[in-house]
């Protein structure tokens, strides 16, 4: 009953979507007030429906409703409560449904926060964003529906993938699917300024907030996913450039690179054109990624079970979106008037080399990632170009965005002082040299990329703390005065400042992986592995039971120069009911290396395979990640605060030219 | 002019859009790839052996059918393969030999040891000069030679249950008799 309920629900908010879609566009081309307003109430209603069927095929779930395909097909009686409802997106249609309440969710909040916004562009990014609804609540309910019922009742489910059953991945897609989904108001936003043919600084304003809080999760949602295949998997990597990752990875890179070019927009109205396209782009770039998972195209270890129906239907989806949106830009643009004019080497110079830089990064993740596809339309294989490929193109191109960014923010609007700007830098040199000779002295003879990875992280890092003592004047004024400086710096500033530092804190993570140790042996009880200093002793290993499998649990004694530092236990679960085995890794982390080990296979002597590995400055790479969202959040606190106070916003820019310059 | 670079996005999508199409056909099947090596010899090679493994040599090979499979160590497919031919070396007992394709020799052994060697002998290719005579494409891909050494077979991307059963197995079963 409830879940018919939710089903009703769905539909309905297929009518409410396609209200939306179309009447307060009407409704802004003929300037009706009331008929513009009805995007406002129909993305609530929509949010509130889409709401139901998500909480209604929740309760199916958790009350084990076995009449409900969808969870006969991923649930169990015997599984925890926790993986019951997580397992709801843990399967192809009610990850889909996820996707679409997300979706309602954002165009609930434009609805809510966008008070201050023209009514006809309301008006438009809410109907634009109605069409996307519209879209995919039709692919859910006419290939994907979660709701259809089989009688009789099925006597048990057939449980949930046991690699999916983990808390980390349990919370990893709703925040993936935040930040892909958010840049749908983006998008909607890029869209309604075509189509009103005006993109100003107010209208960058306006996208800035929700481009962040995507952005935002996204990094948060990526850096889960890859924290997940760090410890699950138990090959200790913890970036695959499986097409499943590079699928979030490239709106990242996009996104990343609009937040910036929007920047420009909002303070010099220039690059409006491009602005444009990379806002179309990130969110082409979202549905193309849902539409590579979803359709089973590229074989992937995410992969889900597919259907060549669904793959049809959402090609038929991104056609219209993407292909729509883009001829509308064809149309459209060319008539689009930049403002500003800027020398090579200034602030907009530099946004523009990162926007250049990230897009040609995209773009080859993105080229390496189709690679098999388009052998396979030529009748070719399905194969991975994997690592080799990748490290070898994406990562040149990142070398010189590093350094950009320690210098970019450096520079002044209109025209930099690119001489001046390194000569400020100078305690960066010093930094980044003793970094570079201290680890290459600590590390003589071994790889000197990774000390050079080092050098880039130092460099960043030192660069944007000398950044932050430059605009503070610290040393230059006395110290009280540094500190009123630092109080009054706008939270966008604290913001930059805070995800720059991540970005350098996450390389630091990145080059050190060079340096990983590892350690694969087969051990007896008894036996032991040397690695880095560590000593690990594998005691026992008993068989305990889990609520719906039952684990081989090894006790390891680490210990070091005799003294004992931890007991782990990493564990190896067999799934009864699927027939599968995982691995549970156990970690020993001190936020500077990791210690990771493994329980690999045994054989009928007792003989366990025991992988262990010392991995430096791993954490760093996730810590770097969650600094980079939080800069994120902060900066986004001030344009919360900024929007309702533009004015404001003007005098503090022309009493405080410093931080006028800022951002 | 300008006007038509603000059309290239557009067009850039639609080819991009048409190969999702090829991509989704129906009943194209992957695996099968007509490839102009079979029924030819195979390439000759003599690569060093990994670890403690003897060089692999073609001409050490001939006299009995066997299986050559690429593999890589980042190659994540081929993660998805090992079980498999895990199973074929150690439960049907077919002469099996990798060759470990652009692969540094320690990534390889790495892999080999965490999840099992299923191969009687492996050579290193790490430039990948052997895997470009065979034409390969990328890996894991595996080949079927008969006793003097003619490609019988070319199986693109991960062997599955099902094209082991139906053509890798009755295949080797048909050479070893005639």
């Amino acid at each position: 009953m409830i879940t018919e309920l939710g089903h009703f629900a769905l539909i309905l908010a297929l009518f409410v979507a396609m209200i939306q879609s179309t009447v307060p566009m009407i409704g802004a081309a003929r300037r009706h007030v009331g008929w513009m307003a009805v995007g406002r109430s129909c993305a609530l209603i929509g949010f509130a429906l889409t709401a139901l069927a998500m909480l209604s095929l929740m309760h199916a779930y958790v009350t084990s409703d076995f009449t409900v395909i969808n969870v006969i097909e991923n649930s169990h009686t015997d599984k925890p409560l926790l993986y019951k409802i997580t397992g709801v997106w843990g399967n192809h249609e009610g990850s889909m449904l996820l996707w679409v309440f997300m979706l309602s969710l954002c165009a609930a909040a434009v609805a809510l926060f966008s008070d201050n916004l023209p009514p006809a562009l309301r008006a438009r990014v809410l109907a634009v964003q109605g069409m996307i609804a519209v879209g995919f609540l039709l692919f859910i309910l006419l290939t994907s529906n979660p709701f259809l019922r089989t009688f009789p009742a099925a006597p048990n489910g057939n449980g949930l993938n046991p690699v999916l059953q983990d808390p980390g991945l349990a919370f990893h897609p709703p925040f993936l699917y935040l930040g892909y989904v958010g840049f749908s108001v983006a998008f909607a936003f890029a869209v309604a300024a075509l189509i009103e043919g005006r993109v100003d600084a107010a209208w960058a304003r306006w996208v800035r907030p929700w481009t962040l809080a995507s952005w935002c999760a996204l990094t948060i949602g990526i850096a889960m996913g890859s924290w997940w295949a760090y410890y699950t998997l138990g090959w200790g990597g913890w970036w695959f450039w499986d097409p499943v990752e590079n699928a979030s990875f490239m709106p990242w890179l996009v996104g990343t690179a609009l937040i910036h070019s929007s920047i420009v927009v909002e303070k010099r109205d220039t690059l409006k054109s491009w602005t444009i396209l990379l806002a179309i782009i990130t969110f082409s770039l979202s549905l193309v990624g849902t539409f590579l998972v979803r359709s089973g195209v590229l074989t992937s270890v995410h992969a889900f079970a597919t259907d060549p129906e669904r793959g049809t239907f959402i090609l038929l989806l991104l056609v219209a979106a993407i292909g729509g949106s883009l001829t509308l830009y064809a149309i459209r643009a060319p008539s689009l008037k930049g403002g500003g004019l800027f020398a090579p080497i200034s602030r907009e110079g530099a946004l523009v080399l990162n926007n250049v830089l990230l897009s040609c990064g995209c773009a080859t993740v993105f080229l390496g990632t189709l690679y098999p596809l388009f052998l396979d339309a030529m009748g070719g294989p399905k194969l991975s170009v994997g690592f080799p490929f990748f490290n070898r193109t994406f990562a040149p191109m990142m070398v010189p965005m590093i350094i950009a960014v320690g210098i970019g923010p450096m520079l002044a609007w209109k025209r930099g002082d690119l001489l001046g700007a390194l000569q400020r830098l100078w305690v960066a040199y010093i930094a980044t040299a003793l970094v570079l000779l201290v680890a290459f002295y600590l590390t003589y003879g071994g790889p000197v990329l990774a000390v050079f990875g080092l050098g880039l992280a130092a460099w960043l890092g030192s660069a944007v703390l000398t950044e932050f003592a430059e605009r503070v004047r610290l040393f230059r004024v006395p110290l009280g005065d540094s500190l009123r400086r630092a109080i009054h710096l706008p939270r966008s500033a604290y913001g930059m400042s805070f995800a720059h530092f991540g970005l350098a804190v996450s390389v630091a993570g990145f080059a050190a992986s060079a340096w990983d140790k590892e350690a694969i042996e087969i051990l007896k009880p008894g036996g032991s592995i040397a690695i880095a200093g560590y000593e690990l002793t594998l005691e026992s290993v008993t068989r305990v039971p889990g609520p719906n499998f039952m684990a081989d649990d090894a006790a390891i004694r680490v210990t070091r120069d005799g003294k004992l530092v931890k007991m782990m236990h990493p564990e190896r679960r067999f799934f009864p009911l699927q027939k599968q085995t995982t691995s549970e890794t156990s970690i020993r982390t001190n936020f500077l290396t990791d210690l990771y080990v493994a329980l690999g296979e045994s054989d009928t002597q007792g003989d366990w395979t025991v992988r262990v590995y010392w991995k430096p400055l791993v954490p760093w790479i996730w810590i770097g990640c969650v600094i980079m969202a939080f800069g994120g959040v902060v900066s986004l606190s001030d344009r919360r605060w900024r929007v309702g106070a533009a004015a404001r916003s003007a005098r503090r820019g022309m009493a405080e030219p410093v931080t006028a310059a800022g951002e | 002019m300008k006007r038509l670079i603000y059309l290239l996005p557009l067009v850039l999508f639609l080819g991009l859009a048409g190969y999702f199409l090829v991509a989704l056909r129906p009943n194209h099947d992957v695996h099968e790839l007509p490839s102009v090596m079979i029924d030819k010899p195979a390439p000759v090679f003599d690569l060093a052996g990994l670890g403690d493994s003897k060089p692999l040599a073609l001409d050490a090979l001939k006299g009995h059918p066997f299986v050559l499979n690429f593999f890589a160590s980042w190659c994540v497919p081929c993660r998805q393969e090992h079980p498999l031919l895990m199973r074929l070396a150690t439960e049907n007992h077919i002469p099996l030999y990798g060759i470990a394709y652009k692969d540094k020799p320690v990534d390889s052994n790495r892999l080999l040891a965490s999840f099992g060697d299923p191969y009687r002998q492996v050579g290193i290719d790490q430039d990948g000069r052997v895997g470009l005579n065979f034409g390969v494409y990328g890996v894991p891909e595996t080949y079927v030679i008969d006793s003097k050494g003619v490609i019988q077979k070319r199986f693109v991307g991960p062997l599955t249950a099902e094209s082991v059963e139906k053509e890798l197995l009755p295949l080797l079963k048909q050479l070893g008799r005639s």
